[in-house]
Formats: structure tokens, C-alpha cells, sequence
């Protein structure tokens, strides 16, 4: 093929990440055999400044007009290189890069075959540069409101943090109240200061900022848009309460007939009526109906609250309200689930009564909670002996195979508060004390001369069957104590679970609704896992909290404002610059069948009736390319995915050498 | 009538015919075939898998090549140890490109292949699972009303593979009894090892695994023991008197397959469900 275009190629060594597995000698030979090619040059790191200058000088020098790199993925270095080759004076996108890095040399061992199969990516990056084509970017304008999901402390922390810098946020919260977790806690490690102390400040501010759109009970939709442009649907779920009229006096939950309803802020220990809130410190201090246990809406009579609110506040015909808001990026912060330990049954949970799972000791020890913070048995006398089980489903092949991070460190905390309360006898079964923190190990050692006793030795079951006199009447522990190379058997009075965190239920739904994906683990995928730990792959979504990995408070604090600085170093730009690529429809070849239409997942095809043919509209494309599949004249075509382009390159791969 | 191979395996032709007849007989009044596959051979477990696993997964493996050349899509285990090998032998074929071609050349060499596409299940998953509440409901002609079952499981019908229940603490066993009429006690050793083979090599501690099965069973106010496996079976019922005088207590115990506990409820007679083979005196269970 004979061209007028001259390609510069440019081999990475990344170091000795692939220059260990690819010939990267030989294969800058063979690219100054290709097609074009007028110069090629290996370096040890492309992405480097005087790896950039390279292509730079070359591109004056020797009149480039087209540029390849074969280096490490896209997703880590595209940017870096396409804006070099564009401070070159080329157009940005008349350069490829080839991945022969993750695709070659972290994946292979031999060093010919590699270096075969890096020249076959060269040759295809080579072979469509030359069919690329000049695009140019647009600047829209950023919208200055942010969306935050989840009010939980990391979207408090994130939302708090945007309203003081001037923002507007909408912080939409799926419960009645926002504080998550964390509202739930007793005391944190490794400090020990009360949950609820630093906490409800935090809350109050937020219920109180005139920045901040609190919307509880409600759930995310739907969004859709852009980076800087996400128009966000949020249903706003009836709470048959008029939150502006209502002032939170409580005499309707006083005095609503139906009491016995298991609350799920005190994990079934305690019972709530069927109008209520969560807790006395909720933010809004504003009741709502479960409809699902009123008995008005399950008989039709009733109405008890109504007669009782002086505000005339109780509205049972309330409907769902959905609400669309247009802001220029999204946080998620949706956090965690802890694993059911009823998937665990050999622990004994749910077969034995005094075996807890760790939400409800949290509640059990707190001074509001079901037993007014007292640590009792089943049969309301205090356990003499108490066994504390890591690792509960964490580090586990079978069901979680992550460390969920602040298990062991709560399981210290709880052995501490135990020890405290009751002077029982504790019994720490661990396989690793994994205190990662500032000030943890010192609050392990703490514990260590607390007297509490640690077994080092993952418990294997909890069992009724008695084996000796002492093991009568009691839950015994059988675990291997891997440091005295015996089994052991431990008989107790209480046995807590200390249970891993899991992505949440819905994440799938949620990561769905959001446009990002998962990792393994079933949380949600940071960008990079070093470097952009708070960004998603999708410019404007960021990650706070545990929705993205199990996180303590601390962590989950920091990573709230970060998604906060992200949001904001967005929005304070004011304007984002959009890829190009883009779907077009060359409207000489459309004859308006508008399959493309119907098929267009963000519906950003609409039909000219004057000209009879289907019109990209450039803002909403998203360049997915369903249009170009559907298309049956060939009229839509993608920007930088032409069919020559990826013709050309599959051509490269395929053909002999 | 529903079809499946089945593979009886060796325990199940004299020591624990029982076993195999109660299991065929019932699963015919449930509109089950179990068509032994014809000449099957070992399963690969006993001192094979230990030696030379090459070895055991080949003669595994044409027990599966032979049920696939029957057309059938599941093969049925009774025994547990049957069970668990081909089902390893199975996935190890799915996964292990080095063991497939090892298996596949010597296959090969016998004229036979094999396409990985027999799946390999217990007896106990098929009969509860594939016939179902309704389909049991509907045989038991004389409920085991009163009778207090521990419906014991041992390892490996749910370890390590653990697909049709849970491995740790299965229930699929305490389902059936109660579709049967029976209740189950509170059988907390359900899932624990037997002691396997550890009678005739470590008499000493497969007495005491063996003897804790049975002590808890006693404990919790049983009638019987239900097994579903023959090594399981023979470990219980056989060495009571001995563990029992080992220990100085009185561990006789009635110990029955689940298939002769269905049997009994589905109105076949204690001879038709082989009562007679029985070690233990299961007069008050299965007449």
C-alpha cells in the first residue's frame, strides 16, 4: 500500500515490564518495514517528558503526520500521548496506541511468540492510523449542582463539604433518615469516642445547610446525560407525612395503635409503631408510614395519627413524586451490606439464641438501644463468658473471598466493651489481627493487656453436642489454635459473629442506573485502583464510602470530601470538553427507516421530517454504536471507528507475517 | 418415567446391597429409572486416587464415557466416596486441559471417548430435588407418624462440592423425612466425618468420630440413624457394641439408608427394602 502519510512508532519498554517479554529491538525493525513508517524508536518509558518530547521533536523534525505508540493499555496513557502528539501540532486522534503490555507481555512467557504477536498489534495500530481522521472536540458548559447517593457518613461528608464550598447539593437518602451505619454504631474503634457524638452534628448540619436538598425515602431512577450534563430522575416515595407542615412532636408515633413492628434500626431487638422514625436523632425528624403495617392501609380503618396531629400534617393520599434535577456530577455513596451469618449455619446463628451478628451487638451495647446498653443473655442474665469469631465469611473462597478490612478492629472493640461491662471471660478466635490504621495496633495491645484472650485459629463451628461436664448448657467454640497445633474447644455463654461487609443487594441495579461497573468483589470499580480510587471509568460519577470497597469511618470520611474535591474541581471548571467520538449519520445514504431510533439506548437520534433522515443529536450520543450495528443502508457510521479503520485493522492481526 | 444412569459401585453389590435395592425400588414408585450402566468399574476412589491420581481418573472417567455412550446426561451415585471421585474426575476434566488429554489418549486407546457432558449427582439430590414435595407426598401410603429420625449426612455429600445443598449443614435429608411423616431431631453432628476409613487404620480414633455420631444421636432422642452412604452406614451400624464397651456406655443405635425409611412409607415391605441385611436390630424402624 503505497501512502503520502509518514508515521512516527514509538516502543515502550514500560522499564522491564515489556522489554522481559517482547524483543522490543526486533520489533522496532520491523516497524520501520511497515506501510508509512518513516520513523521508529524504542525508549524505556514512552509515557515519560523526555519520552513525550520524542514524538514531539519527530513530528517537527521529520514532518509526522501520523503517530503510533505500543506501550501499555489505552486506558492508562491514551491521554497522555494524544495530548503530546496534539502539542505537536498533529490533530489528536491521528495516533493509535497498541497494547503490548496487559495484552503481551504480562500475559505471555515466551519471548518469540510475544514479540510475534506485539509486531501483529503494531501492524493493525500502523495499518488504521493511516485511515484516521482529524476530530474536533466541543466545550459544553458544566451544570453547577451536585447529586450525592447515599447519606450515609461518606455522603454526609461529600455533601457537607460541596455546601460549604457554595454548592448546591441533593443529598437523596433511600431510608427515612440519613447517618447509615454509622448512626447504628455504639462506639468506634479504635478511640472509642461515642458513635452518635461525632455523628448527629454532622447530621443536623446537613438537615440544617441552606445548601443542601435533603430528599429521604427516595431512590435514584434513572441518569442519564453526561459529564458536567446528568439529568437525574429521583422518585420521592410517599411518606403520607407533610414534612412542611409537620414539626416532629411524636404524638402521632405516641400514639399509633401498632406497636409491635419490628424495627430495623435495632435489627429486630426492639419493636416501632407503623408511623415513626427510625431514631430519636433522625435527620429529618420527620415520621413516615410503612404502609405495608399500617392498619388503615390494611383495613381501611384507623387513622389515629390524623386525629391526633394538631398540624394536620398526616396525609394518607400522598403519591410518589418524581423529581428530575440536572447537575453537572454524581457521587455515589451507597455503601455496604453485612453478610447474613444465616449463610454460615454452622456458626449457629438464628439456631441458638445467644449468638449475635455484629449490628445487633452494636445495638445491644448502645445506651439507646433494646437493652439500654447492657450486654445480656437471651434470658436477660449477663454472659460470663463471651467468644468473639473473625472473619466470619470474609477471606472465605465460599462466600467472601476479600478481607472486609474492619472486622477485626470492630471484633477489638467489641471485646473491649464487653470486657468492660460485664468482666466476662473473652475469647478472640482470629486468623490474622489485621489493625492497618493510625493508632489500631495500639489499640490491639491495648486489648492484649485488657486480659482478653486471643486464639489464633479461625472457628470451625459452634455446637451444642457436650463433650465434658463443663461444656453442659453452653455454645461451644471448636477451632484449631494453629500456634499450640490442637483443636480446641471453648464453652460460652455468648458468641458474637463478627460478619464481612458485601456490596449491597442492589448494587448491580444501582451500577446499572449509574452507567459504572463492579469489580469481582460486587462493588463498585474505581478508575484506577492507585490513582483514581475515587473516580469511576464515567467522567462526572464519583465513589465515597463503601460502595466501593469495605471501608472504616476514617476512610470513608476521606474518601467523602475526595469525592467532593473531584466533583468540585468539575463543576469550578465551568466548561468540559466532549469526546468526539460520536455517531453520525451521513444523510445521502439515510432513508429514514429509523431503525437506528428505536434502537438508540440514550435516545439521542431524532428524525428531520423535512429531510426525511435520522439525525445524530451529539450532545446525548455516547458513541456505543448500536446505530452503526442497526444501520441496514451503512448511513451511520461512528467517528474513529470507521470501517475501514477497524478493517484495516483487523487485517493487521490476521494477516501472515 | 424419568431416566438416569446410575452408578452402583462396588459397596453396593453384597455388603451394602440393601442399600442399592431400597434405592432402585423406591425410585421406581417415583417414576425413576436408575439404569445401571453396563459394565461399569471401579469408581477410581479407594487407594487409587491416593497412589496415582493419572490412574484413578481414567478408570472414573470411563465410567462416565460409558453412561454418556448410553445417552444418558446425569449419572447417579449412591455411594458418597462414588460420588465425590466421579464429580471430581468431572470437573477436573472441565478444568485441567492436562488431565483431560491424559484421560482422553488413554480412552482413546480403549476405543472410547468421552465429551464431558454427563453430570454427576448424589442419590440423595435426585430423589428430593428432581421428584419434589409433591411427588414424595403423593407415594407415602403409611407415614412414619412418630418416628424421630437423625438424618445424618456425613462429609461428602456436601463437601467439597456443596451444590445442591449446604455443605457444612445440609437439610435436604430432614425435608424428606418430614415429607415422609417423620420428624427429624436436632442433629447438630449431621455433617461430621463418619471416620471413613480410619476403623481399620486408626481403630482408635475412628471409634471415637464414629462413637460421638452415635452418642449425640442417643443424646437427642432419635429412633434411628438415616444414612446415605454405605461407608457411612457400615461404620455405624457395624462396631456398636465395640465403641459402646470401648466407652463404657450403651451406644446400640438402629441405623437404616433414607431409601429403606422412604420404602417403609411408601408401603413396600421390611423384605423388599432388605430390613434382613440389616446389623443392628431394626425391627421398630423398618417392620
Amino acid at each position: 500500500m503505497s501512502t503520502n502519510e509518514r508515521i512516527g512508532v514509538y516502543i515502550c519498554h514500560c522499564g522491564s515490564n515489556i522489554a522481559q517479554t517482547v524483543d522490543c529491538g526486533a520489533l522496532t525493525e520491523y516497524a520501520k518495514t511497515l506501510p508509512g513508517v518513516v520513523v521508529a524508536k524504542e525508549y524505556k518509558y514512552m509515557c515519560s517528558d523526555p519520552g513525550q518530547d520524542l514524538i514531539k521533536k519527530d513530528v517537527a523534525e521529520n514532518k509526522l503526520t501520523r503517530v503510533v505508540v505500543s506501550s501499555c493499555s489505552p486506558l492508562m496513557h491514551e491521554e497522555t500521548f494524544r495530548t503530546a502528539v496534539e502539542d505537536a501540532g498533529l490533530n489528536r486522534f491521528l495516533f493509535q496506541m497498541s497494547n503490548i503490555r496487559e495484552q503481551v507481555s504480562w500475559v505471555h512467557k515466551d519471548k518469540v511468540k510475544a514479540t510475534e504477536k506485539a509486531k501483529k498489534l503494531l501492524r493493525a495500530a500502523a495499518n488504521r492510523v493511516l485511515h484516521q481522521r482529524p476530530l474536533e472536540r466541543r466545550e459544553v458548559p458544566v451544570m453547577p449542582e451536585v447529586v450525592v447517593v447515599g447519606g450515609g457518613i461518606a455522603g454526609i461528608e461529600a455533601a457537607l463539604r460541596l455546601a460549604d464550598a457554595g454548592k448546591k447539593v441533593h443529598l437523596v437518602e433511600k431510608e427515612p433518615t440519613i447517618g447509615g451505619h454509622m448512626a447504628r454504631f455504639d462506639k468506634t474503634f479504635p478511640t472509642l469516642d461515642c458513635a452518635a457524638c461525632i455523628l448527629t452534628p454532622k447530621m443536623v448540619s446537613v438537615g440544617q445547610h441552606p445548601n443542601i436538598n435533603l430528599m429521604v425515602c427516595s431512590e435514584v431512577e434513572e441518569v442519564s446525560g453526561y459529564t458536567g450534563n446528568f439529568k437525574v430522575k429521583v422518585r420521592k416515595k410517599a411518606t403520607c407525612v407533610d414534612n412542611e407542615k409537620c414539626v416532629g412532636c411524636g404524638v402521632c408515633w405516641e400514639k399509633c395503635p401498632a406497636k409491635k413492628i419490628s424495627s430495623e434500626f435495632e435489627e429486630g431487638l426492639a419493636n416501632r409503631t407503623a408511623i415513626y422514625i427510625p431514631f430519636p436523632q433522625a435527620v429529618p425528624k420527620r415520621p413516615v408510614i410503612d404502609r405495608d403495617n399500617c392498619i388503615y392501609f390494611k383495613t381501611g380503618k384507623c387513622k389515629v395519627c390524623e386525629k391526633f396531629c394538631d398540624r394536620k400534617a398526616i396525609d394518607f393520599e400522598q403519591k410518589d413524586e418524581v423529581v428530575e434535577l440536572t447537575v453537572g456530577a454524581v457521587i455515589a455513596a451507597t455503601g455496604f451490606e453485612t453478610l447474613d451469618p444465616r449463610e454460615l449455619p454452622r456458626y449457629g446463628y438464628g439456631r441458638f439464641d445467644n449468638v449475635l451478628s455484629p449490628l445487633e451487638f452494636e445495638r445491644m451495647t448502645n445506651a439507646s438501644g433494646p437493652t439500654a446498653g447492657k450486654v445480656l443473655l437471651k434470658d436477660g442474665t449477663a454472659p460470663k463468658s463471651v467468644a468473639i469469631l473473625h472473619c466470619i465469611g470474609s477471606r472465605d473462597e465460599k462466600h467472601l473471598k476479600h478481607c472486609s478490612r474492619v472486622c477485626c478492629m470492630y471484633s477489638l472493640k467489641f471485646a473491649h466493651l464487653v470486657e468492660e461491662k460485664t468482666h466476662a471471660e473473652i475469647t478472640n478466635f482470629y486468623i490474622d489481627i489485621r489493625a492497618f490504621g493510625k493508632g489500631y495496633e495500639e489499640f490491639y495491645h491495648r486489648l492484649l493487656k485488657e486480659g482478653v484472650t486471643f486464639v489464633r485459629g479461625k472457628a470451625a463451628e459452634v455446637t451444642d453436642v457436650v463433650e465434658a461436664p463443663e461444656e453442659q448448657g453452653k455454645l461451644v467454640v471448636v477451632a484449631e489454635d494453629t500456634l499450640l497445633g490442637k483443636v480446641r474447644r471453648v464453652p460460652v455463654d455468648m458468641v458474637v459473629l463478627s460478619t464481612g461487609l458485601r456490596a449491597r443487594s442492589d448494587a448491580g441495579h444501582m451500577a446499572h442506573v449509574l452507567g459504572i461497573s463492579r469489580s469481582a468483589d460486587g462493588f463498585f470499580l474505581e478508575r484506577h485502583p492507585k490513582l483514581g480510587p475515587v473516580d469511576t471509568p464515567t467522567e462526572g460519577i464519583y465513589l465515597a464510602g463503601a460502595c466501593q470497597g469495605p471501608k472504616d469511618i476514617p476512610d470513608s470520611v476521606a474518601q467523602g470530601a475526595a469525592a467532593a474535591a473531584c466533583a468540585l474541581s468539575l463543576i469550578v471548571r465551568g466548561r468540559v470538553v466532549l469526546e468526539p467520538v460520536t455517531a453520525e449519520i451521513d444523510e445521502k445514504k439515510c432513508a429514514g427507516c429509523k431503525l437506528c431510533i428505536a434502537n438508540c439506548p440514550y435516545s439521542a437520534i431524532e428524525y428531520d421530517e423535512g429531510k426525511k433522515v435520522s439525525v445524530v443529536i451529539e450532545a446525548l450520543c455516547k458513541g456505543c454504536g448500536t446505530c452503526v450495528a442497526t444501520c441496514p443502508s451503512g448511513a451511520a457510521r461512528q467517528k474513529n471507528f470507521e470501517d475501514a479503520q477497524i478493517s484495516s485493522e483487523i487485517v493487521g492481526i490476521l494477516a501472515s507475517m | 418415567m424419568r431416566r438416569y444412569g446410575y452408578f452402583p459401585g462396588c459397596s453396593l453389590m453384597v455388603t451394602n446391597r440393601a442399600y442399592s435395592i431400597s434405592a432402585t425400588r423406591v425410585a421406581r414408585e417415583l417414576g425413576v429409572e436408575l439404569a445401571e450402566v453396563s459394565d461399569w468399574n471401579c469408581c477410581g476412589a479407594t487407594a487409587y486416587l491416593a497412589l496415582s491420581e493419572a490412574k484413578a481418573f481414567v478408570m472414573s472417567a470411563r465410567n462416565l464415557a460409558l453412561a454418556e455412550a448410553e445417552g444418558h446426561d446425569t449419572l447417579v451415585a449412591a455411594c458418597s466416596g462414588c460420588y465425590v471421585v466421579l464429580r471430581k474426575t468431572g470437573k477436573y476434566l472441565d478444568e485441567k486441559p492436562a488431565v483431560r488429554s491424559r484421560v482422553t489418549k488413554a480412552l482413546a486407546a480403549g476405543d472410547m471417548t468421552y465429551n464431558r457432558t454427563v453430570k454427576v449427582r448424589h442419590l440423595l439430590d435426585v430423589l428430593v430435588n428432581d421428584c419434589g414435595e409433591e411427588g414424595v407426598r403423593a407415594r407415602v401410603k403409611k407415614p412414619l407418624e412418630g418416628l424421630k429420625v437423625a438424618a445424618y449426612y456425613g462429609c461428602q455429600v456436601g463437601r467439597p462440592f456443596g451444590e445442591a445443598d449446604d455443605p457444612e449443614f445440609p437439610v435436604t435429608m430432614d425435608r424428606l423425612m418430614g415429607w415422609l411423616g417423620a420428624t427429624t431431631v436436632d442433629f447438630p453432628v449431621r455433617a461430621a466425618c463418619c471416620g471413613g476409613l480410619t476403623m481399620t487404620t486408626e481403630p482408635d480414633l475412628g471409634m471415637e468420630m464414629t462413637g460421638r455420631i452415635l452418642r449425640v444421636a442417643r443424646e437427642r432422642g432419635a429412633d434411628c440413624i438415616a444414612t446415605a452412604c454405605p461407608l457411612c452406614q457400615i461404620n455405624l451400624e457395624a462396631y456398636q457394641d465395640k465403641i459402646g464397651r470401648k466407652l463404657g456406655t450403651d451406644l446400640r443405635m438402629p441405623v437404616v439408608y433414607f431409601t429403606q425409611l422412604m420404602g417403609r412409607a411408601f408401603g413396600l415391605s421390611s423384605q423388599e427394602v432388605m430390613a434382613q441385611d440389616s446389623l443392628t436390630d431394626v425391627s421398630a424402624v423398618l417392620a
